[in-house]
């Protein structure tokens, strides 16, 4: 059995002010392309090539093609990593967690969740995602002491395939259902893990009502950091908890979802150095308010005008498979004799005329500068104004990008960018997923 | 780049120009019919002494068909060019080329666009499928043009409201020009005030910093130089023909900073060297170019050596560009004013040069003018092709 040794969450930058500062996915994000930034930051920290990659959402950006083979792709994983969604529910990130931890893979939970305007869903909810790492249980960050689960059927949340919000029973009622589910995983698991308490207790829930009660319940107890946040939730409340706990401490988490899943860990002298780069009290701080209305026409509740260009044709199937190293882990080519390097891949080079003498360059985590850039405001963009920066990569590389997360004073010549995967638009149902520069 | 050039060996003996605008109530065809009519009507040759046409259009029809069957010709060869907002131009140069090479003895080089069908804003494009990274799909043409603005900035630290303040009087000056052309789209004049604070469209350019989206349609007659004076008393002689198009590299390349066209550049030495230029800056009487975006004009006068680099902002603004400053652009009131029918716009720029030439340019006409450029780019900074002409009221 392999052992938890590495976590990332991400947390979209845009907040809701006026709705308790809700965390929100931009109009260019979605479930696969959070899943990237987070496992895309564990990567970076804990370099590896896991032989599986598990993703769990509840918001799938497609049915029927695998999702997580997108992520895959962005990664730059191997062929030979099995990449599979588990989609549906809340407790799907529990199904990941389980399988990634049976094989020692990379579990990724990411969600967009959305609600009716106005509905408790809407304000209730978060959008994120975490990447979990398995593997040497030398390397464990935290054991795992016990895992329990129960299994219940109720009706307390559905979605109807297609519906863009969901519908919920009396709040009271799961919560009752819940209730004596969760006693009986913690009193369980903890049984199994031989603890008469944890140090660190969370309970999340897509009960509203148990995330209200979680801290009478438990005392000292904390929920969703974000709200719901769908498949990714229990994984964001212990992402939050690893940020903090202290070597030799244990955690408890419970997730009420369609039964009740409790996990007892402790963490090990690792976890203090190994923690990851951004808290996910820092990100929750690092936020940018979105107008309401923006908000809307980005889930698609409200349509607005659109400039009078046409809209992008879809990204054709042959292109985007010959290009995929471009496309999906921003791969470009270095010439082998003068080292030019081609954003996207050439096989002449532009600069010395040396043909096919290329090798391979991923320039995905590689910071650039901004050359020049523009607004602008006639373009075709799911969110005008398109922000588009000329951007020159350390080590050579230049490419012209979008600019994600950004306001129209934000850049300058000479301003410092990394590189975030993002969907640039949808057209015939196509999603077309590239890369943007950020600030 | 070397070309052997043409230089005196053929000669423009007849030309016509439509009306540019918000033509709704004229198809491409009809805009076809009226500028090849104009060449028909003012000169001894009709369609059928013509031997081959080149018919340049971006968007506004396929292959040869276009203008066979709206001039309803009898089986003459036409060849259709495309080179994006260069094509009026290529049409002009290959046609030239056949006359030179002496295939044919009467060639046509027209150009028509018909822009104002589609209901969408500025230029549409139409790109092979792809895998949706291309940055041109997104970008905008003025905003791809506005990268030159914050660059040139930054390059030779001008204050940003100095470069504003240039760009501006591009405009102005184009408008003013206009107003004096009665064939120009725009022909009024237009206060700085108003530029200036015109809804912004893309980085710091308002709709007065572009062109005008326009339909119309230009034609030019080529016969061989030494047969000219037969078809007119005042030909208009061709002195030298470039096309550069780029590697983009510098859409690629660190080292390009978005001041300059690299492809102008070439294009430019190449012609000059065809023509025997060797002092553009004192020997051109007067300039046609690719204004597209204000910034473009700017940037342009730099490329062709008529300012000194770093320094066009500041001639701009001291006026040497205007009809009466020591070298008049765009005296017709360039894209800006007169529009930019793509497919025709590279022609229409040789229309002005041929009435400039003929002393036929009214309001707008310029002292004995002798040798002229014309300058048309396509695409955008870092990734374009370039095309300049020298054309002269005289032989040698």
């Amino acid at each position: 059995m392999s052992a938890l040794v590495g976590y990332a969450a991400y947390l979209p930058r845009h907040r809701l002010s006026d709705m308790g500062k809700r965390v929100v996915a931009s109009f260019d994000e979605d479930s696969t392309t959070m899943g990237v930034e987070a496992a895309a930051a564990l990567l970076r920290a804990h370099p590896a090539q896991p032989g599986s990659l598990y993703f769990a959402t509840t918001s799938p950006a497609y049915f029927d093609k695998t999702n997580a083979s997108a992520i895959h792709a962005a990664l730059a994983l191997p062929p030979t990593t099995f990449a599979a969604d588990l989609a549906g529910s809340a407790r799907s990130g529990l199904a990941a967690w389980r399988a990634a931890k049976a094989a020692g893979g990379l579990a990724v939970l990411a969600d967009v969740r959305t609600g009716r305007p106005g509905s408790g869903d809407e304000r209730g909810g978060g959008d994120g995602a975490v990447a979990l790492l398995f593997g040497d249980p030398g390397d464990a960050i935290a054991e795992v002491l016990a895992e329990h689960s129960l299994s219940a059927e109720l009706l307390d949340r559905w979605r109807k395939p297609g519906d863009p919000a969901g519908g919920q029973w009396e709040e009271r009622f799961g919560l009752e259902v819940y209730l004596p589910l969760l006693k009986q995983s913690a009193a369980d698991a903890l049984a199994e893990a031989g603890l008469a308490a944890a140090d660190h207790v969370v309970v999340v829930s897509p009960n509203s009502g148990v995330r209200k009660q979680a801290a009478r319940l438990f005392p000292g107890a904390t929920s969703s950091p974000v709200g719901h946040a769908g498949a990714a939730d229990f994984a964001l409340g212990l992402a939050d908890v690893l940020d903090r706990a202290d070597a030799g401490e244990t955690v408890l988490v419970l997730s009420a979802a369609d039964g009740c899943d409790a996990i007892v860990l402790r963490a090990t002298e690792r976890l203090p150095r190994a923690r990851q780069a951004r808290p996910v009290a820092e990100q929750l701080a690092d936020g940018l308010d979105v107008p309401y209305l923006t908000y809307l026409a980005w889930r698609g509740w409200l349509e607005r005008e659109p400039p009078r260009r046409p809209e992008p044709d879809l990204p054709a199937a042959p292109p985007s498979a010959r290009s995929a190293g471009w496309k999906f882990a921003f791969t470009g080519s270095a010439c082998g004799r003068c080292g030019f390097v081609h954003l996207p891949p050439q096989r002449v080079c532009k600069k010395c005329g040396s043909v096919d003498e290329m090798s391979p360059r991923s320039l995905a985590s590689t910071p650039g500068t901004v050359a020049t850039y523009t607004v602008d405001r006639l373009a075709f963009s799911p969110s005008p104004p398109l922000i588009e920066a000329v951007v020159d990569f350390d080590g050579g590389g230049r490419y012209t990008l979008e600019v994600a997360d950004a306001l129209p004073d934000d850049l300058k010549v000479g301003a410092r960018v990394g590189l975030s995967f993002r969907r640039l638009f949808t057209a015939g149902g196509v999603h077309n997923y590239f890369w943007k520069a950020r600030l | 780049m070397s070309s052997k050039g043409i230089r005196d060996r053929v000669a423009v003996v007849g030309m016509g120009c439509t009306q540019f605008g918000e033509r709704w109530s004229s198809s491409a065809e009809d805009l076809l019919v009226d500028a090849a009519g104009e060449v028909f009507d003012t000169t001894p040759v009709a369609r059928e002494d013509v031997d081959a046409y080149w018919l340049g259009t971006l968007g506004s029809g396929q292959s040869g068909l276009t203008l066979s069957k709206a001039l309803a010709l009898d089986y003459k060869p036409v060849t259709r060019v495309e080179n994006y907002c260069a094509t009026g131009s290529e049409a002009f140069r290959n046609a030239c080329y056949a006359v030179a090479s002496g295939a044919y003895d009467r060639v046509m080089a027209i150009g028509v666009e018909k822009l104002k069908d589609s209901g969408f804003s500025g230029l549409l494009r139409a790109d092979p499928p792809g895998d949706g990274t291309a940055a041109e799909l997104n970008l905008t043409a003025p905003a791809a043009f506005s990268l030159l603005d914050p660059a040139y900035c930054a390059r030779y630290a001008v204050d940003p409201a100095d470069m504003r303040s240039a760009m501006t009087h591009v405009a102005w000056k184009n408008h003013a020009n206009g107003a004096r052309n009665p064939k120009a789209q725009f022909r009024s004049g237009v206060t700085k005030d108003k530029i200036e604070h015109a809804p912004k469209v893309a980085g710091r350019l308002g709709v007065f910093d572009c062109s005008g989206v326009s339909d119309g349609a230009a034609a030019a007659l080529i016969v061989r130089a030494e047969d000219a004076l037969d078809y007119t008393d005042r030909p208009m002689y061709v002195k030298g023909l470039s096309l550069a198009a780029g590697p983009a590299l510098g859409a690629a390349d660190g080292d390009y900073d978005y001041t300059t066209f690299p492809e102008v550049v070439r294009s430019a030495r190449d012609a000059f060297a065809q023509a025997g230029i060797t002092d553009p800056r004192h020997e051109i009487s007067l300039a046609e170019v690719h204004d597209c975006f204000t910034p473009t004009e700017l940037v342009l006068m730099e490329d062709f050596g008529f300012a000194e680099r770093g320094q066009a902002w500041k001639d701009i603004l001291d006026g040497a560009f205007e009809l009466e400053g020591r070298l008049p652009v765009n005296p017709d009131g360039g894209l800006k004013s007169f529009g930019h029918p793509v497919g025709a716009s590279g022609l229409r720029m040789l229309y002005e040069c041929w009435l400039q030439f003929r002393g036929q340019a009214g309001e707008r006409q310029l002292t004995d003018p002798r040798l002229a450029l014309t300058h048309n780019l396509g695409g955008r900074p870092g990734s374009c092709v370039s095309f300049v002409s020298v054309v002269g009221a005289e032989l040698g």
